[in-house]
């Protein structure tokens, strides 16, 4: 009976946390919207939109990669080592198709390589990604050096900066929509969300209800690489560009959207919902400043503070909680004392 | 009798008039409430602050609303979202001195759809991405000269290396272009580019990189760099290492920044432009443009304000003049 109580109050927690970010878009929106007369026009959209695509990828398996309480930071890097392994693969003149399969075979290769490390030999991810972040960029630079590749086939380059006919919806964000479409179904209505949250709450207990949580963290990391790949493909033609340190500080960005949608630092927390609603918000703030001619190291400033403040908030309310929840205790026991 | 005075009368009114026209030609009015978007290459480069520097003079003298926005970094994805800023703000104009001569393009040609003039400055795009390019002096002088500075500095022999900025700016290719084209020549058979380092206009980098050419080469005896940055940073280490008066330095650079090292003999001699001018000039040339007063074709002439009239040449580049050669006896002359 209180279990069920306590659950329901976990529940309405949980829906606060994204009801709190939806409010925050709407003040956003409307915020942008009187500070600003360009701010609603599709023109001004499509840049938004735009300019957090890649990130916003990249977000969506790092999200569930963060609710198992893992993490990946080389998602950056491996952008990268895809962008520049699709430019030198374009020099060779070899056909487009080949080139991108090839690019987002090699994301899941790191990928792999990062779930190897971290599930065969339980190594904490944070160690293994950041080596792993070297690594990779590395590899970019060892594959391009300091060039450049601009000379991309049209049809790409426009994909890269186009819109979707009659919207103001650019054409890569499209693979975003439907990709977290695709999240959003397996994180909350399969059987697989169901076990990534349990990993996440408690391994333990995960692993002695017999879910293999070594296929499963390894299948995400692939995952991330994939789609990290992915990005960096998107990103080269978004840019017409393909170099070496492309993306570079991105994995920064996409974790503070997906700590400040919700998914908690201890893991078993968190929807893909948060982290879309998160993702939009900081981009929207990103957004209003650039309009505002605010530089773009201010932006920086803006988006380490929302992560500090994201990790920092459901902490502070869960201590504020718990003191109440002793207090009303205290004064129950107290009441049924004096009643006796 | 009175035939005569009035037919000179009748010449003098239409020869006035005549040059009346001439001189009314280039001073079409501008339109009114014009506003600029100024995009260097990076902001915190002390070259790109007196060249915007002198695009906003140009713009306050003109009665132009200019803004000098861009990164902290010298990439061209940097400077894309300013250039799509710039479009969503409905400027007038944009003036951008690229990072890539094609990586910009598409976003430039965006722009342009929208009815915004874009001139570029310093560091130029492929054509179709801009209207009128200010050169700041002809690519191949600039080349030329300095392979030709650097070659009395060592005696005409001897390997030397170049200390570029970034692997894609279209100025420091066109100039490095036109010094191995100068290298050709057999006057320099005895002297060896032997490599071309990248500082990417940082200065820690083009610190550490003139670092690693003196160590990876023990025998080089010069280096040009091309870049203000650059060059500032190489004279730097080489004015506090045992290189300094062994190894000859030149490149481009301004003078308050190169002033100490040309006193203490690290630097010889190095050239430049003014910056400012280059700004001031893309202003003007700008203001044209977005006023529908000239559209970037060879033969065009315009008022350039304190830097008269200037005609627009070949592929809509207007020329800002011969770089001006410093050394220790007209160092102290220029503040900038």
């Amino acid at each position: 009976m209180s279990e069920g109580q306590s659950s329901t109050r976990r529940l309405v927690r949980r829906v606060s946390w994204e009801a709190i970010l939806a409010l925050l878009l709407v003040l956003a929106l409307v915020g942008g919207a009187v500070l600003n007369k360009d701010f609603l026009t599709a023109e001004n959209w499509a840049n938004l939109l735009a300019n957090f695509t890649e990130i916003a990828l990249m977000a969506l398996p790092l999200s569930l990669i963060v609710i198992t309480n893992e993490i990946d930071l080389s998602v950056a890097s491996i952008l990268g080592l895809s962008s520049s392994l699709l430019g030198a693969l374009w020099q060779y003149k070899l056909a487009m198709p080949l080139v991108l399969v090839t690019c987002l075979v090699a994301g899941a290769l790191c990928g792999w390589l990062n779930g190897f490390l971290i599930v065969r030999f339980r190594l904490p991810s944070l160690a293994v990604t950041i080596g792993t972040l070297a690594l990779f960029r590395g590899f970019a630079y060892i594959i391009l050096g300091d060039k450049a590749i601009a000379d991309f086939p049209s049809e790409y380059a426009e994909f890269g900066i186009g819109v979707v006919p009659n919207t103001f919806i650019p054409t890569p964000f499209v693979l975003f929509i439907v990709l977290a479409l695709i999240f959003w179904i397996l994180l909350h209505h399969t059987t697989i969300g169901r076990r990534i949250y349990a990993i996440g709450g408690n391994p333990t207990a995960a692993r002695f209800s017999g879910i293999n949580l070594n296929r499963l963290k390894l299948l995400l990391y692939v995952a991330s690489g994939l789609i990290s790949a992915l990005a960096g493909i998107v990103y080269t033609f978004r840019f017409s560009s393909s170099r070496a340190d492309n993306g570079t500080g991105f994995e920064l960005s996409a974790i503070a959207a997906v700590f400040l949608g919700g998914v908690t630092v201890q893991g078993g927390k968190g929807t893909v919902t948060g982290v879309v609603l998160s993702l939009l918000l900081i981009g929207i703030i990103n957004n209003m400043l650039t309009l505002a001619d605010v530089a773009s190291e201010i932006l920086r400033i803006v988006t380490g503070s929302l992560l500090i403040v994201s990790v920092l908030l459901p902490n502070l309310i869960a201590k504020t909680r718990e003191s109440w929840r002793l207090m009303r205790r205290q004064r129950e026991i107290a009441r049924l004392g004096s009643a006796s | 009798m009175t035939r005569i005075p009035l037919m000179r009368n009748i010449a003098v009114v239409c020869s006035l008039s005549f040059l009346g026209t001439i001189g009314f030609a280039q001073d079409k009015p501008l339109k009114k409430d014009l506003k600029f978007t100024v995009i260097p290459k990076n902001i915190n480069n002390p070259y790109m602050v007196i060249q915007s520097g002198g695009a906003t003079d140009a713009c306050k003298e003109l009665g132009i609303e200019g803004k000098v926005v861009g990164p902290s970094e010298t990439g061209a994805s940097a400077q894309v979202p300013y250039i799509n800023t710039a479009i969503t703000q409905r400027q007038n104009a944009i003036l951008i001195a690229a990072n890539d001569p094609n990586a910009l393009v598409p976003y430039l040609k965006k722009a342009m759809s929208q009815k915004i003039s874009v001139v570029t400055l310093d560091s130029d795009t492929a054509p179709e991405g801009r209207e009128i390019f200010i050169n700041q002096a002809s690519a191949e002088g600039i080349g030329q000269s300095l392979v030709q500075t650097l070659a009395k500095q060592i005696g005409s022999s001897g390997d030397f290396a170049i200390l570029s900025a970034t692997p894609n700016a279209t100025n420091q290719n066109t100039w490095i272009k036109y010094m191995q084209q100068e290298l050709k020549k057999p006057e320099y058979k005895e002297m060896k580019l032997v490599k071309i380092a990248y500082g990417n206009d940082e200065d820690q980098k083009s610190f550490t990189e003139t670092q690693g050419l003196l160590q990876a080469y023990p025998n080089l005896k010069g280096i040009i760099s091309p870049t203000s940055v650059g060059i500032a940073a190489a004279a730097r280490y080489i004015s506090t290492s045992p290189y300094k008066g062994k190894v000859a330095l030149t490149g481009l650079g301004t003078p308050n920044q190169l002033r100490q090292f040309v006193k203490d003999g690290t630097i010889k001699e190095f050239e430049l432009w003014n910056p400012a001018d280059v700004g001031y000039l893309a202003a003007y040339a700008a203001a044209q443009l977005a006023s529908g007063n000239i559209q970037g074709k060879e033969g065009e002439t315009f008022a350039a304000g304190k830097l008269g009239t200037r005609t627009v040449g070949k592929d809509g580049v207007v020329l800002l003049g011969p770089p001006t050669v410093f050394n220790a006896d007209n160092i102290d002359k220029f503040n900038f």
